[in-house]
């Protein structure tokens, strides 16, 4: 009775909302995956975090303005989060302030400023739709709007990427360039602001993160390489998009927490197995000669 | 001048109690249904303020501080029980109010909802007018203590609004009982019509559990979307208070038209089609009958 078909395909060919799910996922993963991993690379890793309660007042005021509108609160998220980003970036470059610290800065006020903004209209229970998002509701609008969002971050990406591949292993390297570096970086923060919002529709802008961050931090697992680590956090992103999903099928489970905690999963398996540092790996593999 | 000030005190002291009775009582109620209750009862004498304001979810709310201190300065206190209002009981420890506490659905014969695997009281129970009788005898009782002079005024006014109530009840059993049992089956976003369903013998099916706070399992979305398909369900109803996308996207899927917004768990604003309990009760019987015989 429970063939392979029934179990692993069937769900998704029988419901057109669970095909809608399942195609977020992947245009989630594809957007974000290698933004995931430059992230990691370059130590921000927490920036993803700190930028997607950034978003908040943005959806938020778009809310206000506009009800549950995908465009009013996709077009204020952005606009926020962006904000959010250069004027950290602003700070940090020109100020004795890390960036760490103004990110840190900035985005708690603008999560006080949502919380603030969603309580202000009397339907409360928005805040928590908005933070966790209803990835089984995606309808077209949204769907072409996660797609479109991944492609334009892989097209933008795929121009910018060898400057930030650089500053990966040469932290100085974009402030080397000078304005054109500054343009840089700033684009790659754009595209962080642009996959999270795409994220925020579909899963809410605290799991969107979950999708980001932790198929990258998995990846540094199963590659040295930069092109090999970005292939292995799609690869896992998308597994946990497609494995949540039949997981919250069969088991009866929110779909949201159900993807990103099959992505811990990827996660948690990656640290002991990955043969690239993995700890089995570490403890079964011959030590190196040199001391 | 010893003198005259002493009698000055004495004659403001013996104005003061009568001063403050002249005052309105005043009803802090956790929602819009309750409110509307108490001000229906309590007319003139009563100033009522509803925590959770219209078209607001009771089952999840951020409280002000004005909200403690209502609370802490009111005469009476109405909550509907039931556990629908996790956030009140907080609330009301940490003000330390005076006044009354009235569990309005105190004495209504609860319905049990299955939620993962427990059995839990259906909070609810507003959404049957006999219940709403039920709620503004309670609420009634209450205003009555607190303020036994007007005690004669707030009984007539019961039993005016329980008049009132019963016959909304036989006129929604009458409605109701036009539409052939197997059309009586629709689609809400939560389940916060199994009163309504049990008084009224209408089937409500929903998506998401008893409160609004739980997310939706692909499990359930899809049962409910092979419920749609396999009996034929034509009524599908967006709520006032709640998210409507999901039930927007099972209504797509399934090619059901959406059938209208009910009114669960908040009245709307003054302008709109449900501002009072009646006006709500009435709406939402309306909407369900005009979905139901719509195919």
């Amino acid at each position: 009775m429970a063939t392979p078909y029934v179990t692993l395909v069937a769900p998704f060919v029988d419901y057109g909302f669970m095909r809608r799910a399942l195609a977020a996922c992947a245009a989630l993963s594809l957007g974000s995956g290698p933004i995931g991993v430059l992230l990691l690379l370059r130590r921000m890793s927490l920036t993803g975090d700190a930028m997607s309660h950034a978003v908040l007042p943005g959806a938020a005021a778009g809310f206000l303005f506009a009800g549950l509108s995908l465009w009013g609160m996709t077009v204020g998220g952005f606009v926020a989060g962006l904000v959010v980003a250069f004027l950290a970036g602003l700070v940090s470059r020109n100020t004795v302030l890390r960036e760490d610290a103004s990110f840190a800065g900035f985005y708690l006020t603008s999560l006080a400023l949502g919380v603030l903004l969603v309580s202000m209209r009397g339907s409360n229970i928005d805040l928590l739709h908005i933070l966790f998002g209803t990835i089984l509701a995606v309808d077209d609008q949204a769907l072409y709007l996660v797609g479109g969002i991944a492609s334009a971050s892989t097209l933008i990406l795929a121009a910018i990427y060898r400057p930030l591949v650089l500053e990966c292993f040469d932290p100085s390297f974009l402030r080397s360039l000078g304005a054109r570096g500054s343009l840089y970086h700033l684009l790659f923060l754009v595209l962080v602001v642009l996959n999270l919002v795409a994220g925020f529709q579909a899963l809410g802008t605290l799991m969107a993160v979950g999708l980001m961050m932790l198929p990258a931090a998995a990846s540094r697992f199963w590659s040295r390489r930069i092109g090999g680590m970005i292939g292995a956090s799609i690869a896992i992103a998308l597994l946990s998009g497609y494995a949540g999903l039949l997981l919250s099928y069969r088991c009866n489970l929110p779909s949201g927490p159900a993807i990103v905690l099959t992505a811990s999963a990827c996660y948690l398996a990656s640290i002991l197995t990955g043969p690239r540092g993995g700890l089995l790996h570490r403890l079964y593999a011959p030590r190196p000669l040199h001391p | 001048m010893k003198t005259c000030l002493a009698a000055l005190l004495a004659l403001f002291l013996s104005i003061l109690p009568a001063a403050v009775r002249a005052a309105p009582l005043r009803v802090v109620a956790s929602f819009t249904v309750l409110a509307d209750m108490a001000r229906q009862i309590g007319g003139n004498h009563v100033q009522v303020r509803s925590l959770v304001g219209p078209n607001g979810d009771p089952h999840v709310y951020e409280p002000t501080p004005q909200d403690g201190e209502a609370l802490a300065r009111a005469d009476v206190i109405v909550v509907n029980g039931l556990a629908l209002e996790g956030w009140m009981d907080r609330l009301i420890r940490a003000s330390a109010p005076h006044g009354a506490i009235v569990v309005a659905s105190n004495g209504v014969h609860t319905l049990k909802l299955d939620e993962g695997g427990t059995r839990i009281p259906d909070p609810h129970a507003w959404n049957s007018a006999a219940n709403g009788i039920v709620y503004a005898g309670n609420i009634a009782r209450a205003l009555i203590k607190a303020d036994p002079a007007h005690a004669a005024d707030y009984r007539a006014r019961a039993s005016a609004y329980e008049t009132r109530l019963r016959a909304l009840d036989r006129w929604a059993r009458r409605e109701i009982g036009t539409v052939p049992a197997n059309q009586r089956r629709v689609i809400t976003s939560h389940d916060a019509f199994g009163y309504m369903g049990a008084a009224y013998g209408i089937r409500f099916l929903a998506p998401v559990g008893f409160s609004t706070e739980a997310e939706a399992s692909a499990t359930g979305v899809a049962r409910l979307v092979d419920q749609i398909r396999q009996t034929r369900i034509h009524a599908v109803f967006l709520e006032n208070s709640n998210d409507p996308r999901l039930i927007e996207q099972i209504a797509a899927e399934t090619g059901v038209k959406p059938g209208g917004t009910l009114y669960p768990e908040a009245l709307s604003a003054a302008a709109g089609p449900a501002p009072t309990y009646e006006a709500m009760f009435r709406y939402n019987i309306e909407t369900l009958l005009r979905g139901m015989q719509a195919h």
